[in-house]
């Protein structure tokens, strides 16, 4: 405690004797107080908690000489399309024909199913988002090759025949 | 009947322990936060897994909000100049060393390159109010962010460059294809997106990774 007190039992000064007035030590810390929260109270606002993280993204540089294009054998592709509404449709091999709905939960066993029954040189993901897709959904598919350690992945435009599957099969499922 | 006496007590408290918990948390929120960094518009960018920090230094960062605006960001001032007076003299803005000056002390750009010499005319706290239009990028061509990006890499030439994307999460899809093609066409094809770490879900492969990361650092 910031305050000395005064102790009883003072001798006795004869009269005549002024008494010195003792002041207290004692401080009043409320300004202070509201000094120390104003202060926190600008941090909170003014500061910022998370630190953002940078996720790498290499994309392929496009080419047209066919020696440069990378070829994909078709028994090893799994192509994952990402439509409105963050709707995901797959297909196995070269058949856009195939196309089968599921949501971001699902897409994981699909993925690793892939990888279990390939040949790791052989498998890749190509990622074809639509124009209705958003980029929160194109992060959390890239993210998904991340978490389940899909070594090659690339993102390309998709084909007018592979969207027209994919709008398709989003009126069936009544999207 | 005697009087019974009340003691009289002091209503002073002591606020010695108060002032040691508000300075504690204080000097936590000092240590602990860093400033939030200027931006032109709200971005509520999305969450991955990569535990990668940004880089500091020499990046250039695209900003791109849900409306699709762009925006670009360069944090060294020399590096703004040194774009301004490129940008300048290739795409004939007719800017006055004023307005230059201007754009060096101005952080973010979403302008067209018509409206840039109006804009920089502006005060500074004029062109943190005005609505900004964004950079266009129509199409696959890349717009006018390529002259952007263009100049960018000619200024940091010889410097490795972050290419930083800050996208908010209901950013349509062909706004970001027609970045990316911006990039592609000034042949950089190396990204960095701006995200908010989360753990890798258990038992996935990359959870496996890091455990196992974890337990050979323990050894």
């Amino acid at each position: 405690m910031a305050a000395i007190e005064e102790g009883g039992g003072g001798g006795h000064k004869g009269p005549g004797v002024k008494k010195a007035k003792k002041l207290s030590t004692r401080v009043d810390m409320t300004p202070m107080v509201d000094l120390g929260f104003l202060l926190i109270t600008f941090f909170i606002f003014s500061t910022t908690m998370a630190q953002p993280t940078a996720m790498q993204l290499i994309m392929p540089k496009d080419t047209e000489k066919p020696e440069e294009q990378t070829k994909v054998k078709a028994s090893g592709a799994l192509t994952i399309m990402l439509g409105k509404k963050d709707g995901l449709y797959y297909y196995e091999g070269d058949d856009p024909t195939k196309i089968q709905a599921t949501d971001y939960k699902k897409i994981r066993d699909v993925i690793i199913q892939k990888k279990k029954n390939t040949k790791p040189e052989d498998f890749v993901v190509v990622i074809k988002p639509n124009d209705e897709s958003n980029y929160q959904n194109v992060v959390a598919i890239l993210d998904e090759m991340s978490i389940n350690e899909v070594k090659k992945f690339a993102m390309v435009n998709i084909s007018p025949v592979e969207n027209e599957l994919l709008v398709a099969t989003e009126k069936a499922n009544g999207i | 009947m005697p009087k019974v006496k009340v003691a009289k007590k002091s209503t002073w408290v002591d606020m010695t322990a108060f002032v040691d918990v508000s300075f504690l948390i204080l000097t936590f929120f000092i240590l602990a936060t860093k400033f939030k960094p200027d931006e032109p518009v709200e971005v509520k960018f999305p969450s991955s897994v990569s535990a990668d920090k940004i880089p500091e230094m020499d990046a250039f960062l695209i900003t791109i909000d849900k409306d699709g605006r762009v925006f670009v960001q360069m944090d060294d001032p020399n590096a703004r100049k040194s774009i301004a007076e490129n940008l300048n003299e290739t795409r004939n803005l007719g800017l006055t060393p004023a307005n230059i000056k201007s754009f060096t002390n101005s952080p973010s750009i979403g302008v067209p390159f018509a409206g840039l010499k109006n804009l920089l005319a502006m005060e500074p706290e004029q062109q943190k109010n005005v609505r900004q239009p964004g950079i266009p990028v129509p199409d696959s061509t890349g717009g006018e962010l390529y002259y952007w990006i263009r100049d960018a890499k000619s200024t940091y030439a010889g410097k490795k460059v972050s290419w930083l994307i800050k996208a908010d999460d209901a950013t349509k899809y062909p706004v970001i294809k027609n970045v990316l093609e911006a990039f592609k066409r000034n042949d950089i094809n190396k990204f960095q997106l701006v995200t908010k770490f989360r753990d890798a879900p258990i038992g996935t492969p990359l959870w496996n990774t890091r455990q196992n990361q974890i337990g050979a650092g323990k050894k």
